[in-house]
């Protein structure tokens, strides 16, 4: 097995920079997310502050070499703290002609475009529909091109292993990820290590990867063909230990955290639908922690199971996307009527229907809030980032069974897949909540309840005496028996409101980033808190009176709310859908707030967000 | 919690599982006999009343919950099964129970009935046929015969009815078994096989509605019927039936069956004997539905009743066991630690 040694660098100039981007685009076949991931873990493990946005279609291997079979993984990578994947990019790679026509128009005046020129002959430009080469025709003249011959080169490299041709080639992503860490000057160490674990039953595989990656960054030292290379040096986050986290694997370790808090074991009933998809594949991973995942035949038996095991006495959890969420709106309303505690994360994706299965999108919202027949409160949380994903399902938990509720908690595709480094925290930094059922058969009434929170009693099927019935029926306060008196049922529908209006003493009051008053606020809600931050920062730094308030709990909503918006000339309320915070604010609040709406499956650029609050201002 | 359960206080009666709720069938309902019957049955089980867990859908028969001193859950509209999976993973030492009926369990719950048997849970299935619908008044449900007239169906019924028993025998459930509502030791016998069943044990209970579908089943109930056009079913005995025990059922040349009247040098000995422990579920297909053929009777007691499946709830605990003791129990410290970190100092 070879060893890889670094060369230091020879005669190439290093600069230092502030940041950059980068974007990988290739084939969905090509491994670009792999590649974006690798190079993403090296420079978050280097220091860097960092955001990610995979961006991939929705099928599996649309026919290669076409533009609807393009995957890309944007990196924003930075010595200062960063809060978006950026804009535009500074370098990209595409790995065929139809990455490069999907991505170009991305790519800053002067950026680096490392093209694999293996795959730009006719029939490859046929593919993607291009009429002229681009590498002829003068259209990338405004850019820094590099050709290189991946697959040529990447084949050259690894001739001797005896792989076949489909094999080497597909080697080819890890030539291109060598030429990057030279490029920026980062370790190949951890890439290596990642090999060795991944491929540790295919030795051949680990020695194939492990050359190609060496090779392209070899190929960068003995041409030169960059005759630059960079330096971004570590960024100064708050102290402690980090790793890099995505939004999925967040909620899944604050599932496992809460159950742990809680003294409860954890059970997740599921299908597979994206972009959710992968907390179920985590959770299914910790069975050392007793945690049960439970793979149902449909979105309706994933969250009925999920009843189920919270009526048997389980922290029970359900993971879904929209077109999920519209099938369990049933099965909602039961855990409503029975009062069981219950987690339901919808991993927002852009709709209607099937609609845009792997782009994000935060058109959920009034369905969380409102989407269920008759009057079924529930409370309704969202997460800010990726890393913020594993607090909000700490918190989802204590909430649902300290009130004996069902929440609902928002994500989406763009926090799913993103990342960005976490500080780890210490056990005793995740509130505790221990869980008491209850026991005693002494004037036990299933539904009499603490006068505080207005939760009922948790009485799990095995303990003696406290047999009793529950179901989707009106029942009677206090005894449960079914009941359908008129103003029994008022009295019902006013206490399970009131139980969700409870919660409001709570939750902390919301303090606005930025100016505490001024001229203008900004409210937001879920993934776009990160774009929304490094635009209220960049334009508080030109001087403007900005606030930006950004919402965890949306029902209840802080007690503040209403204080905060008031001390602001103007109200902007950016969203990733048609404008449904701002329908609550204006309704719940009677105030004058705007929208800014883009529904395109895509998060908000800087650009568009700085626009609209200089219009707004009147600049 | 309890992960084993204890074994009851004192020896439980029948009338330790009635509850003071006030039992709201349409009188004349045939609910109130198998309501009955299981309430005798229940306190045989040597389960305290506490791990007794009884899981409905929707419709008439779901509303037995309420009337069974048990824990009980009264859920929507098809999903039982489901949410009965929940609780029996989670808690396998709970004896759960569920009942359902024609339209919840093979209309809008047809799924997660298919579902249920193929994992073999360990959960005790009750379905109560009466081939209507009767909590909305009387349309026709996918047991009803074709071309039935109902509210929903004035010229008929377009629908061919599914045969409940053929359905779960073709899920590959463990346990399979017919009874009916009047026929009280036949039915409590049943519910004490079912009992001792460990996997899926799914019951099929013709049941009469005696408001919107009276009579469904008196071609089998009345005197005259029973013995004419019911086979009991016994493991090891040869299918007989008829009153004077002269006809049985006999392997054709090709594999199929058909109806022969004993005497004339026909004796048992020609009959098929009635093996419910075959580990193939292929026999009891193809009796499942004779009774749809002409002079054929209508099977009863257990069909099929192979045990050697492991259930679900065993096989996915079992699992996260043999995890534990391969890696060690979860130490979340670690977990959040786990992969690439660094410090920031």
């Amino acid at each position: 097995m070879s060893t890889l040694t670094e060369t230091p660098l020879s005669k190439a100039k290093r600069e230092l920079l502030e940041q950059a981007v980068i974007r990988f685009a290739g084939d969905s076949g090509d491994g670009m997310q792999v590649t974006g991931s690798q190079f993403t873990n090296t420079v978050a493990l280097y220091g860097n502050d960092i955001a990610t946005f995979p961006d991939y279609p929705a099928e599996i291997r649309a026919p290669a070499g076409t533009v609807p079979g393009v995957s890309g993984f944007q990196l924003h990578f930075s010595s200062s703290e960063i809060h978006t994947p950026g804009d535009s990019v500074d370098v990209l790679i595409a790995m065929n002609p139809a990455a490069l026509k999907v991505n170009i128009a991305d790519l800053k005046a002067n950026g680096i475009l490392i093209v694999n020129s293996n795959s730009f002959e006719e029939s490859d430009l046929r593919k993607a529909h291009l009429t002229s080469n681009p590498m002829e025709d003068h259209s990338l003249d405004k850019f820094r091109v590099f050709p290189v011959e991946l697959q040529r080169l990447t084949r050259a490299a690894l001739q001797h292993l005896g792989l076949d041709a489909k094999a080497m080639d597909r080697c080819k992503n890890f030539f291109a990820l060598g030429m990057c860490y030279w490029l920026y000057n980062r370790s190949m160490e951890p890439t290596v290590r990642w090999i060795d674990e991944k491929f540790k039953k295919k030795p051949l595989l680990v020695e194939a990867n492990k050359l190609a990656l060496k090779a392209g960054y070899s190929y960068c030292e003995a041409t030169e063909a960059f005759q630059i290379s960079y330096e971004i040096p570590p960024a100064q986050l708050s102290p402690g230990l980090y790793r890099n986290l995505s939004g999925n694997q967040a909620l899944a370790m604050g599932f496992v955290a809460a159950a742990q808090k809680a003294g409860l074991k954890l059970f997740l009933g599921s299908y597979p639908i994206t972009p959710a998809s992968d907390i179920l594949h985590e959770l299914s991973q910790y069975k050392n922690f007793g945690v049960l995942t439970f793979q149902a035949e449909d979105e309706i038996a994933a969250i009925t199971s999920a009843i189920g095991a919270s009526y048997a006495g389980s922290l029970a959890l359900t993971t879904t996307s929209g077109p999920g969420m519209a099938l369990k709106t049933e099965a909602l309303g039961l855990a409503v009527a029975t009062e069981l505690p219950l987690v339901i994360c919808d991993i927002q994706r852009g709709g209607p229907s099937t609609g845009l299965p792997t782009k994000t999108e935060q058109a959920d919202l009034l369905q969380a809030l409102f989407g269920r027949n008759s009057e079924a409160p529930i409370p309704v949380l969202a997460a800010a980032t990726p890393g913020d994903c594993f607090w909000i399902a700490v918190e989802a938990c204590r909430i649902a069974l300290k009130y004996m509720v069902p929440v609902i908690v928002l994500s989406d595709g763009y926090l799913a897949n993103g990342s960005e480094p976490w500080r780890i925290p210490n056990l005793d930094e995740i509130p505790a909540f221990p869980v008491k059922f209850a026991t005693d058969p002494v004037g036990f009434q299933p539904y009499k309840r603490n006068p505080d929170t207005l939760a009922r009693p948790w009485a799990v099927p095995g303990t003696r005496g406290l047999e009793h019935r529950i179901g989707g029926l009106e029942k009677q306060d206090v005894t449960g028996n079914i009941n359908y008196e008129p103003l029994n049922h008022e009295n019902m529908v006013r206490i399970r409101a009131a139980k969700v209006e409870a919660i409001v003493q709570d939750i902390p009051n919301v303090l606005p980033n930025g100016d505490p008053e001024g001229d203008l606020l900004i409210v937001s809600w879920g993934s776009t808190y990160g774009a929304i931050t490094q635009a209220v920062n960049g334009q508080r730094e030109k001087g403007r009176k900005i606030g930006h308030l950004h919402l965890r709990h949306l029902n209840p909503l802080p007690a503040n709310v209403g204080d905060v918006l008031k001390r602001y000339k103007k109200v902007l309320v950016p969203e990733l859908n048609m404008g449904q915070l701002l329908w609550v604010l204006r309704a719940k609040y009677l105030v004058n707030a705007v929208g800014l709406n883009k529904i395109q499956g895509r998060p908000f650029k800087q650009a568009e967000l700085d626009q609209k609050i200089e219009e707004m201002l009147g600049l | 919690m309890t992960t084993t359960a204890l074994p009851p206080l004192t020896p439980l009666t029948k009338k330790d599982f009635q509850t003071d709720q006030e039992v709201r069938w349409c009188p004349g309902c045939g609910d109130y006999a198998i309501l009955s019957a299981v309430q005798s049955v229940f306190p045989e089980l040597g389960v305290a009343r506490e791990n007794f867990v009884v899981v409905s859908g929707i419709g008439c028969s779901s509303r037995f919950p309420y009337y069974m001193n048990t824990f009980g859950f009264h859920t929507i509209h098809g999903r039982a099964p489901a949410v009965a999976t929940g609780i029996k993973v989670v808690r396998p030492e709970l004896e759960v129970w569920m009942v359902t009926g024609d339209g919840d369990a093979l209309s809008i719950g047809g799924n997660h009935t298919m579902h249920l048997l193929r994992r073999n849970v360990g959960i005790k299935v009750m379905l109560f046929n009466n081939r209507i619908y009767g909590l909305t008044k009387g349309q026709y449900s996918p047991t009803s015969e074709f071309q039935k007239i109902t509210k929903s169906t004035p010229y008929g019924s377009p629908d061919r009815p599914i045969n409940p028993i053929s359905l779960a025998i073709g899920a590959e459930a463990t346990f399979v078994a017919r009874s009916v509502d009047v026929f009280q030791s036949h039915l409590k016998d049943t519910l004490r096989a079912a009992a001792a069943h460990r996997g899926t044990a799914f019951v099929e209970i013709l049941q009469n509605c005696n408001i919107f579908n009276d009579g469904a089943w008196f071609g089998l109930t009345e005197k005259e019927a029973r013995s004419e056009k019911v086979l009991q079913l016994e493991h090891g005995k040869p299918l007989v039936f008829g009153k004077n025990r002269d006809k049985g059922i006999r392997r054709k040349a090709d594999g199929d069956i058909e109806v022969v009247q004993l005497g004339n040098g026909i004796s048992e000995s020609d009959l098929v004997i009635h093996d419910a422990h075959h580990p193939r579920p292929s026999y009891g297909f193809l009796i499942a539905h004779m009774e749809e053929r002409p002079g054929f009777p209508t099977p009863i007691g257990v069909l099929r009743a192979w045990d050697a499946l492991p259930r679900f709830e065993d096989v996915i605990n079992d699992q996260i066991q043999s995890v534990i003791e391969k890696k060690g129990p979860g130490d979340l410290n670690k977990l959040l630690r786990a992969g690439d970190t660094w410090e920031v100092k």
